[in-house]
């Protein structure tokens, strides 16, 4: 090893050294449910809830069905498995039991969002966002809903919606990710306790970005949200996700389904910045992020967009995909995952093309530092009566320092000729080279990092709505900082 | 402006400079000149604080201060600027960004206020008018595509927007055909005033018909082995390295 390269690994080591900014606990009296999972667990979250007959017994089929389901180890990332008999399934913040106004809410909690920098206030709101607050299990605070029902629009926590719109979700939940779909969105299906509702009717332009802000904070607590999105034909939404979790010691974890279904003529843009708590620097602790995320684009001319920022989780395993099943629809995929110290990421996406003239877009740039391992894995499928269909696929990978990875796993199956596969794949290191170059015109080394890897992230972030770029701009110098090589 | 004295550095373990002396006053251009090898881009880089060369002995004095345990950054700030012989490519950095940070950098370090976004866009347009440059380059990425040409260009833009005390540049002319040897000299010469001072770095004599040096120092083996005046270049375009390099003895 040359002067160089020790100089490089001493700069790596010393840029990582930021901590985690969100580990804090919130001292909050918890209900609680004993630790394991059985049918007894699952009617007894149904029951807290007030849910009707039906949704226990979904909930039942799903847990039946995954009792039959082996963990899935084809992803490249190696972590301690969970022992699911010693997680708690439900922790909720106590409280009165029907909240009328946000006076209400503990203030201890409304504390912690305002840490957060989630003022749940009124007066306090982001200007523009409506802000759906989940704590553990439950949804503690959804703001802007008068606003947004004068448009018809619902926004609510989904355990309201099982009792105020069974229909809508009765026709939809599950019908992007069955409960049987895969282990995890099995047992998520099975013990989900919260998470977001959204309806956009027919030809509404949502005025404002809905936003949803997870949080977890009682130990040993596993979190399974559950977020449903449909947009009625000729509609439009964007809708934001954020979360944070403390720093605890051991290993917590994280199971979500987000399905999202669009109509003819609509279109959902999904944005995430996920910042679970990433473990320390020796690989201890950290959320298991676990999530099933899939879209369909039911109608023509349809069109679904993720946008994620992935800088947090000590394992990710996620691949948000599209189901183009409406003719001249639309799928697009932007990520920027971000892995240092010993985080692990397997992420991408699934792009099913069905209908004709149908179009994907992915666009994948990862970065690895520290001793971690970064995976893009996707699949780009083409259905035989899928004609002209057209798919780019661009993923880029950065490396800093020498003791870290990056692997691009791409799939394809094509079985229409027609079709039309782009797919362009570059790995590059942060040079020293680039560096020096930045130095030389009086940028130091820490900012000229970010600037590098703004500029190698810039056509996701591009895609993210304004206030969410600059955070993700900001965690990612966070997640970062220091890391030269 | 700046005083070199008896420079060693290393390479790798090998000995690129040694013993380098010169002294460059305020208000004057020098010229360094030389065959390949001879460690005029190790000179700029070394003066410029790159991490791959290791300084074994010597001084730089650069406006006063010992700049040899300085960050290039910290040198950059206190007004030493290098164009680059092949300047950097920077994806999804866009020009303009890349140049105001810079310029806010230095201004910070002078206790000078940031410029506004206005202020800082009239600056921008005068200065890159003076390189014929056409705007659209300020916000492209940082020289991603841009032919040789216009990097050196845009380099020189660089030069002139963040005006250091001291300006040194490697091998400029390289790749430029005459017409763009003439802008750019033309840039450099908008620059150059009896305050700051240049160190222009070059293979060949043409250059210095646009920049015209008041002294020229031929490099050989890592040393300055001749000095003197303009015309020393035009005898160097002349007669070659050689008759100097047989002057040499065996030894070095």
């Amino acid at each position: 090893m040359n002067e160089e390269t020790r100089e490089d690994i001493k700069l790596v080591e010393d840029v990582t050294q930021t901590d985690y900014k969100w580990g804090f606990v919130s001292d909050i009296e918890a209900d609680e449910f004993p630790k394991g999972l059985n049918e007894d667990i699952i009617r007894k979250i149904s029951k807290i809830k007030n849910e009707p007959e039906w949704m226990t017994e979904w909930r039942l089929k799903a847990y039946k069905h995954w009792l039959t389901m082996e963990e899935p180890d084809w992803a490249k990332v190696n972590y301690e498995k969970v022992d699911y008999q010693d997680l708690i399934y439900f922790s909720a913040p106590k409280k009165k039991p029907e909240l009328e106004s946000l006076d209400e809410v503990d203030p201890e909690l409304l504390k912690t969002f305002e840490k957060l920098g989630i003022p749940l206030e009124e007066q306090k709101k982001l200007a523009g966002v409506a802000v759906d607050a989940v704590f553990d299990s439950v949804s503690v605070a959804t703001t802007f809903r008068e606003t947004l029902a004068e448009k018809g629009i619902i926004f609510c926590p989904i355990s309201e919606a099982i009792i105020n719109h069974p229909d809508l979700v009765k026709k939809y939940l599950g019908s992007v990710v069955p409960q049987t779909d895969n282990f995890f969105a099995a047992l998520n299906s099975a013990v989900f306790s919260d998470g977001s509702f959204v309806y956009i009717p027919k030809g509404v332009r949502c005025p404002m970005e809905l936003s949803t802000y997870f949080r977890i904070n009682a130990e040993n607590t596993g979190q399974f949200e559950r977020t449903l999105i449909i947009a009625d034909e000729g509609s439009y939404v964007s809708y934001l996700e954020g979360c944070t979790a403390p720093m605890r010691d051991e290993n917590q974890l994280h199971a979500a389904v987000v399905e999202l279904i669009v109509l003819d003529d609509a279109e959902i843009k999904y944005s995430t910045v996920q910042n679970w708590y990433p473990g320390d620097k020796e690989g201890k602790g950290g959320i298991y992020n676990f999530v099933t995320k899939r879209g369909i684009c039911k109608g023509k001319n349809s069109k679904i967009s993720w946008t994620q920022v992935e800088t947090g989780s000590a394992v990710t395993w996620k691949y948000p995909g599209c189901i183009l099943l409406g003719d001249n629809s639309v799928g697009e995929f932007y990520s920027v995952a971000v892995t240092n110290n010993f985080q692990q990421a397997d992420t991408g996406t699934k792009m099913v093309h069905i209908g004709k003239n149908t179009k994907s877009t992915i666009i994948s740039k990862g970065i690895s530092a520290g001793k971690s391992n970064n995976s893009y894995r996707g699949l780009v499928k083409v259905n035989k009566n899928a004609e002209n269909a057209r798919n780019f696929s661009q993923c880029d990978s950065m490396l800093m320092g020498n003791k870290c990875g990056a692997h691009t796993f791409p799939y394809l199956e094509i079985e229409n000729n027609s079709a039309t596969v782009e797919h362009e794949a570059t790995t590059s290191k942060v040079g020293e080279d680039q560096i020096f170059y930045l130095n030389q015109r009086g940028i130091s080394t820490e900012d000229a990092v970010n600037m590098i890897v703004n500029g190698f992230c810039k056509e996701v972030f591009n895609e993210l709505p304004m206030e969410f770029a600059i955070e993700a701009q900001k965690l990612l110098a966070i997640s970062l900082e220091g890391s030269v090589g | 402006m700046i005083k070199i004295k008896n420079l060693h550095a290393n390479v790798e373990g090998t000995e690129i400079l040694k013993g380098i002396n010169l002294t460059v006053n305020r208000g004057e251009v020098h010229a360094i000149m030389g065959p390949n090898g001879s460690g005029k881009s190790t000179l700029a880089n070394v003066l410029a604080g790159h991490s791959a060369y290791e300084v074994t002995e010597g001084e730089i004095i650069f406006d006063g201060k010992n700049i040899i345990e300085m960050e290039p950054d910290e040198r950059a700030r206190e007004g030493l600027f290098l164009a680059f012989q092949y300047p950097i490519e920077i994806p999804g950095v866009s020009n303009s960004i890349f140049l105001r940070t810079a310029l806010d950098e230095i201004r910070k370090h002078k206790g000078e206020p940031e410029l506004t976004p206005k202020e800082f866009l009239s600056l921008l347009k005068e200065k890159a008018q003076i390189l014929g440059m056409d705007t659209s380059l300020i916000n492209r990425a940082l020289n991603q595509g841009f032919s040789g040409g216009e990097k050196k260009r845009n380099e020189i833009l660089q030069l002139l927007m963040l005006n250091p005390k001291l300006a040194i540049l490697d091998e400029t002319d390289s790749g430029l055909d005459i017409d763009a040897l003439r802008i750019v000299s033309e840039g450099v010469n908008a620059y150059k005033s009896k305050d700051n001072a240049v160190i222009v770095v070059t293979h060949y004599q043409r250059l210095l018909d646009y920049i015209v040096p008041d002294f020229v120092h031929v490099l050989y083996k890592g040393r300055i082995v001749k000095s003197g005046t303009k015309d020393l270049a035009l005898e160097l375009e002349e007669r070659g390295y050689d008759w100097i390099i047989k002057e040499q003895p065996e030894t070095v």
